[in-house]
């Protein structure tokens, strides 16, 4: 057995985009290394902007598609394999997910207590419809809501954030060790939204279950997360605890990302214009913000940085904090010249 | 520049009337970023329907008044009510609405979208100075001169979104009207678009509303703010005092409820929902969610009260610690 609960390894996801005969390949997610730990149950944050694949990555730990290369463990079994790897049936009851817009969630056709009713009878965890309202109840309960006012109601019949409360307990029927959130906030109003982002903090505490909480919002990511991997045109360019990576970020996207927050408290200062986006950076080689970044050298546009670890415990897949010397991964952080 | 006066709009359907904006009393100064802020529903982008004097049904005027005063070309001071503010649109107040994607024409040039827009105003139909005017400004923007022989779907969504402000502000209108401008995009290009907007609207001195449910935009670039809540505003002021000093539970709440990166602190979100608007309650509509709710906030409805100068709040509250 291994004392990680997943492992990502070297993962690599590619699409191709237009034809068979013209069309390119598009590296979506570009040999990413990630794991979280078994014995603490943790939030793990993916923060990145649109097209920086971490709903590609949400996507392949959920199975809804398979990487290209590499491969994705859970409890030291890959979940892709079907001979040696996990079985299907455990771990759906292993893993679950919670997606961004709970309307488009649940039919708006079906009551929505018949989706907690499948969830509960075909992952087995009841035998029958009565077992089976018991502990529909328990869950519903537990993200603070009952099931007698629930009862055959349909999805417009509920507010955004009562949906979502619903798409949660569904994801908690059957115990899971990890639960997959997808922007699960974005939809959410603000005065509401601190209300889910609690209720992940408590189930974190009575369930021992382990998040991974894929946003573009910094301040929640920060708010609840004890990891946050931050990502980049298909490449994790930073990892790290997540007082380490917001209050001290150490590679230049993530300084970018942190300044451009509307943050109330501190107002922006007016300095150069972000130069827009371009396709090039999916297929560039060597460093894919080279184009952006302000500490950019010759050798980042040559070669690909290495994911260099300080202190021991965080990662940026930079060449600024080993002083642009290729070979080098490791460093301490005191010894990073002052930017 | 623009005033409003108990201002009721309501959605008018056989089934139900919507009280989308009910007793709005707001004005818009010159030179300055006035932001209105509220959750989704609350009706905020109506409240710019009003303002952008683009009433349709099922959406009426029930009562109220709209004034905007426009400066004609010789400078002088021209009073236009509703139905005639439309007359001046983009010369004297100009929109830029939320999906770049879905507002410009996917099978027209830019160049030709933004002859469309304005040759009819602006009596030039030579089209080579057009274009060169248009150039220019671009360039004064920052803008490539490229963009104009493109489709809309060749550029990126920050792109569109530039284009469409570039476009509401050729003429130089006098107030600029933005429906959540930067919603769908990254934070990144959101700034950038944001400083952007500043930016010409310091250049022209002109009135700038925006309509945004992200509390930090509003931070970040409004001179003042109007917070509405069921088709109220609860609170308005000098967006600094509001936001370091607000006289309304609502606004208090929900300034308490964002987090910050650096600070672990707690953060509580408010219970409860916002009240229908078909069938909204008699006295204040925060009441049910209201910590500090008493009796008369049931029974009838607080009305705005000057609370430092230029800051309003609609709560029974600040009333009696004034007494």
């Amino acid at each position: 057995m291994s004392d990680l609960l997943l492992e990502v390894k070297d993962v690599t996801k590619s699409f191709r985009i237009g034809g068979l005969v013209f069309g390119t390949e598009l590296l979506a997610l570009d040999h990413v290394t990630l794991s979280l730990d078994k014995q603490k149950p943790s939030i793990m944050s993916i923060v990145g902007e649109s097209g920086s694949g971490k709903t590609t990555l949400a996507k392949l730990i959920l199975k809804l598609h398979e990487p290209t290369s590499g491969d994705i463990l859970l409890d030291g079994k890959s979940i892709y394999s079907a001979e040696h790897g996990l079985d299907h049936l455990d771990y759906l009851r292993a893993v679950q997910p919670i997606f961004q817009n709970p309307f488009e969630t649940f039919s708006a056709r079906k009551p929505v207590e018949t989706y907690l009713y499948d969830t509960a009878l075909k992952l087995k965890v009841a035998k029958n419809k009565n077992e089976a309202r018991d502990v529909i109840a328990a869950a519903l309960t537990s993200v603070g809501l009952d099931l007698n006012v629930a009862k055959g109601k349909y999805a417009h019949q509920f507010s955004g954030g009562e949906l979502q409360r619903i798409s949660i307990a569904r994801g908690l029927i059957p115990r899971p060790k990890l639960i997959v959130a997808d922007e699960p906030v974005s939809m959410i109003d603000a005065s509401l939204r601190m209300n889910i982002v609690n209720l992940f903090l408590q189930l974190k505490e009575m369930y021992k279950v382990s998040f991974i909480y894929i946003t573009h919002d910094l301040s929640t990511a920060y708010y609840m997360s004890d990891f946050i991997g931050v990502m980049y045109r298909g490449n994790l360019v930073e990892y790290g605890a997540s007082d380490e990576i917001l209050t001290n970020p150490q590679h230049p996207y993530t300084q970018l990302l942190l300044d451009s927050v509307p943050m109330v408290g501190k107002k922006w200062t007016r300095d150069i214009k972000a130069p827009d986006v371009e396709l090039k950076e999916y297929q560039a080689t060597a460093c894919k913000f080279a184009g952006r970044c302000p500490f950019v050298r010759d050798i980042c546009r040559e070669t690909k940085p290495p994911m260099v670890t300080i202190d021991g415990i965080r990662q940026a897949l930079c060449y600024k904090p080993v002083d642009y010397e290729p070979g080098r991964t490791t460093v301490k952080s005191e010894t990073i010249a002052a930017s | 520049m623009l005033k409003l006066r108990d201002v009721k709009a309501y959605y008018q359907t056989p089934k139900a009337v919507i009280q989308a904006v009910d007793g709005v009393t707001l004005d818009v100064f010159e030179n300055e970023i006035l932001g209105i802020a509220g959750e989704s529903g609350c009706g905020k982008s109506t409240l710019l329907k009003v303002l952008y004097d683009s009433v349709q049904p099922p959406l009426k005027i029930v009562s109220g008044e709209l004034t905007a005063e426009m400066k004609d070309e010789n400078g002088q001071t021209v009073l236009l009510g509703p139905g005639e503010i439309r007359n001046h649109w983009w010369r004297f107040i100009s929109y830029i609405p939320q999906g770049s994607m879905s507002v410009l024409n996917p099978v027209i040039k830019i160049e030709t979208q933004f002859f469309d827009a304005i040759s009819k105003k602006h009596n030039l139909n030579n089209k080579k100075e057009m274009h060169e005017r248009i150039a220019a400004y671009l360039k004064e923007l920052d803008l490539p001169v490229e963009v104009l022989n493109s489709y809309a779907h060749q550029l990126s969504g920050g792109m569109r979104q530039r284009v469409l402000v570039a476009l509401g502000t050729f003429l130089h209108p006098q107030i600029v009207l933005a429906d959540e401008p930067t919603t769908a995009l990254d934070v990144v290009i959101q700034k950038s678009i944001l400083l952007m907007l500043m930016e010409v609207q310091q250049r022209m001195k002109n009135s700038l509303v925006i309509v945004s449910h992200d509390m930090g935009v509003h931070y970040q670039i409004t001179n003042r703010i109007a917070i509405m809540y069921a088709g109220k505003i609860v609170e308005v002021g000098p967006t600094e005092q509001v936001f370091n000093n607000p006289k309304h539970p609502y606004t208090q709440m929900l300034i308490q409820s964002l987090p910050h990166v650096g600070d672990r602190g707690e953060r509580k979100g408010i219970s409860g929902r916002p009240p229908s608007l078909i069938d909204p309650p008699k006295g204040c509509r925060y009441a049910a969610r209201c910590p500090f709710v008493m009796d008369r906030c049931r029974e009838t409805s607080p009305e705005l009260i000057e609370v430092e100068p230029n800051h309003f709040a609609a709560c029974y509250l600040n009333e009696m610690k004034g007494a």
